[in-house]
């Protein structure tokens, strides 16, 4: 408990020692300081897990209220942490994860001169990523929730000078804002429904306030909702996240894969009651998630771009945690968070490592060849691409594996063999992504390839250890600890293990692996259908959908009014009251003659008129 | 011992400084350290204004009261509570760094301008202060004058125009509402026997609701203007282009405040039957606004124009949360008045830092600037992102505030006025990626040199006061909710004070039936069940 401040402090001290005074430290000082900041989080989030470990299970909950926040009426807002198992286990894993890329980052940023400027704001990431995790109410969760988007905006446009880069980071923003405004109007309603927005309180009141299927509820959980498809980046708000690959490439492992993105489904495990309250929105969320994971897969396959493939991926495996949120089985949803984690850090900063190697290129149509260089980075890539593709016993077979079960134990059939799809799709295009890496055969030579530095090869050791191992976490012969953990907070239903189909994702990554291994190394086949495969590799033309819609309207709308509604119309009307008042004035002018004999002419035609409407009225 | 009157020091301290500003026939830097330093000493006591105001106390506070022209009961009479005080020291916080910041810029007749710059300060301490109405309106005409010529002086080249443009918009509304106080002051006398002025005691009667409607059109019809209400507002875009930097930012910061405070002083209380009845006209002119204003906002080349579009947005949020008529709009109205004028006054200050360096205000004139001006790059984001309302700047606390009670009214205006959120990340981030990001395009690149001590110095406080609310606006909310809540109950009351009305039964008696009529605001609701019923 002591240490719980700690976990937040120890990062927004770092960001501030290095905001101000880091442009006057050496890289060395700047580097020490952000991962100390860190490390400390790390430790102090360890800390505080091992306290709550001691507590009896029912009990392990820890919660500190700091300060009244928003106060207006009746309404009163604090300032307050709560961690309990999912919250010290989401804290450990975001920190965990914070130092290894922090570590990578230090070497792989090394030429940046805008060194104390990234470790500002990865430090700002660390801190705000915690905050959300930590929040022990919904607005204050809702203060880091849109940190970590500006955190994202800053380091997507890190590189500001390139115009691509700057665009990117405006549309995350941008694109984030949308889900952010419907997120802020279901914590308004729910705040004015429940009276409270604290976690704790929401859970309680919620099954009292709303019976299953309240129309409230299900308004209030199908907004919180859209915020989730934005930060989390689902149909139909996923647009921002392929771009956001212009960032650096540990700032796309760690904000873009591993922590940030997964905040939405964080969000709605932390207010599963709530969720479970709302059968059409769980109903939503595993459509959305379904689609999501098929369509993102799908599309990578045909994507060029190595970390645009990707981050596809993310969306594709996001996608997965949704569908395990959307019947429940939020524990399996945490987990395969977890293994995700570890296994697409592991990708990223193995490609992080590529790119570092050979000069930034990151076209797949340029790479290949690169095993004899790279033999260590091969090796940790092909570790992270089985873990995705499934294959036991690395840490993905045994989260995705429990997600397909938990679909079939609630006989959502149809959400099952689409999964099993998207399983498929994965294992063919990380298949075609480490082919054409580092087997296809070299379209170029290469000069002065290295192997990572040892800093970032210590990350992406780590890292392979977890990927390849974090499956015990939620393994039967391991004892299942992570979901033990999570149990009493979720409070679900024992799943039937091993059902007769257990095996179907497994075949599917294996054959999946094995067709990406003869269509692009051997060529032993094509991919037919010409239509079909342009319309995925334009992404089903959901961008220009989107162009069409609603940007170009949107900016048409915006223009006429800007240069011709309001100039013309608005201030038209303005000044023509003034046009005519001068009028007027010219007009009255004409009897301000100033000749005595004109007045006293239109005194005595007055007094007449008068006279004789007097007389003859 | 007898008291220290407080206000009447708050608000006749920048006069002084005119005076002896205008009478020291210094030089320049003698005459921009006198003005200064005179700032410096109201900011100085309303902060003790501020520490010594009671927060519980929902009336008056410090009032001070002494008869001016005793027959027509027209008398000085100074007070603030809950709805005044953060405006009042918002306006002693934003006068010493619109003087720091035309230190360098403005160089010709230093001594007008610090002179006139003091003369508005007074007036508007005075609008805000101010309990009698023709007192009021005085200091209310009386801001015209002074930034008039500070447009017309030393504005930019449509100046001329703009100044008589802003001048005879604002002023044309003003006058009805003086007819309007007149009307008032008659009532007054036949319903209280008493001739005043005195915005306490004309309270006090409780006017049939069409005379209500048609004094509190005039009344509106100056604020509306002043704040200005779409589509009210083509006055605001050319003043602001035209204006100084230091005028531009007093202008958005405190002028426009005057408009909405308009309302909650005089618009709310004196006619509350009125102001029911017209909600949701209102209501929806401000939802036009937000909407509007921000798209407008977007497609502007001067960056100076983008932010007084982007003040047409904010304000609209404000007007619409004050006539949601309840404690949690209300208190976030006015907060938000204060995190407009810190937010939008340092955007304000922002353009003025460019446009010193290259004399030129286009979006496509700039870029890259981050890289050649970093630390004001930080103070860009900082100041943008509270105008955003990025949680954890001030502007979000306020933001929050306003939807929440939006919500409780009506939850499609709530629905609406969201678009204002997504709106103002789009304008404001597409302005910093034109201004700030992308290579370098200015002409003289060499000129945009990183900003200055002095110039920094102008930006933290109001640094500070993002901050400070973001992250614990207490002591900002505690002071206004006192004076909300009855004011809330006094505008939700529904029946017609039978006290007063019994001499005046036989006049008026068919008002009062009408009266039960009236329709009943707000009507789509949802409400918790422990909110219901409360105040309405």
């Amino acid at each position: 408990m002591r240490f719980v401040l700690g976990i937040l402090v120890a990062p927004l001290a770092g960001m501030l020692v290095n905001g101000l005074v880091g442009g006057r430290l050496s890289k060395k000082a700047v580097a020490g300081i952000a991962c100390v900041a860190v490390g400390a989080s790390f430790v102090g989030s360890l800390w505080t897990f091992l306290d709550l470990l001691r507590l009896p299970e029912e009990g392990r909950r820890l919660s500190l209220i700091l300060y009244p926040w928003v106060l207006s009426g009746e309404v009163t807002v604090h300032v307050g942490l709560l961690v309990d198992t999912l919250s010290g286990w989401m804290a450990l894993l975001v920190s965990g994860v914070s130092f290894l890329i922090h570590l990578y980052s230090t070497a792989y940023m090394g030429e940046d001169p805008d060194y104390s400027r990234y470790f500002t704001y990865l430090n700002f990431f660390v801190f705000s990523m915690l905050l959300l995790v930590l929040a022990d109410n919904l607005l204050l969760l809702f203060v880091g929730w849109e940190l970590v988007g500006l955190c994202s905006y800053l380091l997507i446009g890190f590189w500001f000078e390139r115009p691509q880069a700057a665009m990117a980071g405006r549309k995350a923003f941008v694109v984030n804002r949308i889900g952010d405004a419907a997120f802020l109007l279901g914590i308004v309603l729910l705040l004015l429904r429940l009276g409270t927005v604290e976690i704790q309180g929401i859970l309680h009141r919620a099954s009292d306030a709303f019976s299953p299927g309240d129309f409230t509820a299900t308004v209030v959980t199908l907004l919180l909702f859209t915020g989730a498809t934005g930060k989390s980046a689902q149909l139909p708000l996923y647009l921002w996240l392929p771009d956001a690959m212009e960032g650096p490439t540990p700032v796309s492992a760690l904000i873009h894969a591993a922590t940030m993105v997964t905040a939405g489904v964080y969000m709605i495990a932390r207010l599963h009651p709530l969720f479970s309250l709302a059968p059409l929105t769980m109903e939503v969320i595993l459509a959305v998630g379904t689609l999501t994971a098929l369509f993102a897969a799908s599309v990578a396959i045909t994507e060029q771009d190595l970390k645009r493939v990707l981050a596809y991926s993310t969306i594709s495996q996001l996608g997965y945690m949704f569908m395990a949120a959307g019947v429940g089985a939020f524990a399996a949803s945490i987990f395969h968070l977890t293994t995700h984690a570890f296994f697409k850090a592991l990708l990223f900063l193995a490609a992080g490592a590529v790119m570092h190697a050979v000069h930034g290129e990151t076209n797949l149509q340029r790479l290949g060849g690169l095993w004899p260089h790279l033999p260590a980075t091969t090796f940790a890539f092909l570790v992270g691409a089985l873990a995705l593709a499934g294959i036991p016993p690395l840490s993905g077979y045994y989260s995705k594996d429990l997600i397909l079960l938990h679909l079939l134990g609630q006989e959502k059939g149809a959400a099952w063999v689409l999964g099993v799809g998207t399983a498929f799709l994965t294992a063919v295009y990380i298949g075609r992504a480490a082919t054409l890496t580092f087997f296809s055969p070299a379209p170029r030579t290469y000069d002065h390839v290295h192997e990572a530095p040892p800093l970032m090869a210590t990350a992406m050791w780590i890292l392979v250890g977890l990927a390849a191992l974090g499956g015990w976490l939620g393994a039967s012969w391991g004892g299942e600890p992570l979901l033990r953990l999570l149990a009493p907070v979720f409070m679900e239903r024992e799943l039937p293990h091993a059902l007769a189909l257990g095996f179907a994702p497994v075949l599917a990554g294996l054959a999946g692996l094995l067709l990406a291994w003869a269509v692009y190394l051997r060529g032993a086949l094509r991919l037919a259908n010409p239509t079909l495969s342009r319309v995925v590799s334009r992404k089903f033309y959901i961008e220009e959908l989107y162009q069409i819609l609603i940007v170009t309207p949107g900016r048409r709308i915006a223009q006429g009014l800007a240069e011709v509604f309001d100039p013309l119309l608005i201030d038209g009307v303005v000044n023509g009251v003034g046009v005519l008042v001068r009028a007027i004035g010219a007009g009255l002018r004409l009897f301000q003659t100033g000749y005595l004999r004109n007045y006293a002419l239109v005194f005595l035609a007055g007094t007449l008129f008068l006279l004789g409407y007097w007389l003859f009225r | 011992m007898t008291q220290l009157p407080i206000l009447t020091s708050l608000v006749f301290t920048p006069l002084a400084g005119a005076v002896v500003v205008a009478f020291v026939n210094g030089r320049a830097h003698i005459t921009r350290w006198l003005g200064f330093l005179s700032s410096l000493l109201t900011l100085a006591l309303a902060i003790w204004m501020f520490l010594r105001f009671s927060p519980g106390v929902a009336g008056m506070q410090m009032e001070e009261r002494a008869p001016w022209i005793p027959p027509l009961g027209i008398s000085y009479h100074l007070g603030v509570d809950g709805v005044s005080v953060l405006l009042v020291a918002l306006t002693a916080v934003i006068f010493p760094l619109a003087l720091l910041s035309s230190w360098e810029s403005v160089t010709e007749k230093v001594r007008e301008f610090t002179a006139l710059m003091l003369l508005l300060e007074t007036a508007i301490l005075g609008t805000f202060l101010s309990l009698d109405l023709i007192l009021f309106y005085v200091f209310w005409e009386g801001m015209l004058i002074p930034m008039y010529f500070l447009i017309g002086i030393w504005g930019g080249p449509r100046r001329s125009y703009a100044a008589i443009k802003f001048f005879l918009y604002t002023m044309a509304g003003s006058v009805l509402m003086l007819v309007a106080i007149v009307v008032l002051h008659l009532q007054g006398r036949s319903f209280l026997g008493i001739p005043t002025f005195d915005l306490l005691e004309l309270q006090g009667i409780r006017l049939p609701p069409s005379t209500q409607m048609w004094l509190f059109a005039a009344f509106a019809l100056a604020f509306a203007i002043k704040v200005p209400i779409w589509p009210l507002h083509t006055w605001l875009p050319d003043a602001h282009v035209e204006a100084p930097t230091a005028g531009s930012v007093i202008l958005a910061a405190l002028l426009l405040k005057v408009g909405a405070y308009g309302f909650l002083r005089f618009g709310l209380p004196l006619f509350p039957e009125a102001s029911r009845s017209v909600a949701d006209l209102f209501a929806i002119l401000a939802l036009i606004g937000i909407v509007y204003g921000g798209l407008v906002a977007w497609r502007q080349q001067d960056v100076k124009r983008l932010v007084a579009y982007s003040s047409v947005s904010h304000l609209g949020l404000v007007i619409l949360g004050i006539f949601a008529l309840n404690q949690q709009a209300i208190q976030g109205s006015l907060l938000q008045m204060v995190n407009h004028g810190i937010s939008t006054g340092g955007l304000f200050l922002i353009v003025g830092i460019l446009y010193d360096r290259v004399h030129t205000r286009m979006l496509h004139d700039f870029g890259g600037v981050a890289r050649l001006m970093p630390t004001f790059a930080v103070v860009v984001l900082i100041v943008s992102l509270s105008s955003m309302a990025l949680p954890g700047t001030n502007g979000f606390v306020g933001e929050f505030l306003i939807l929440l009670g939006v919500f409780r009214s009506d939850w499609r205006y709530a629905a609406v006025a969201v678009l204002g959120v997504i709106l103002s990340a789009v304008y404001l981030l597409w302005m910093i990626e034109q201004v700030m990001h992308g290579p370098v395009r200015a002409r003289s690149p060499e000129r945009l040199v990183d900003v200055k001590r002095r110039e920094l110095l102008v930006f933290l406080p109001l640094l500070l006061l993002i901050f400070w609310i973001g992250i614990y606006p207490r002591p900002f909310l505690v002071r206004t909710e006192a004076s909300v809540e009855r004011l809330v109950t006094r505008v939700q009351e529904r029946t017609f004070p039978t006290t007063v009305l019994r001499t005046h039964v036989s006049k008026f008696a068919d008002y009062a039936v009408k009266d039960s009529n009236l329709p009943t605001y707000p009507r789509a609701t949802l409400q918790p069940e422990e909110m219901r019923g409360e105040g309405r």
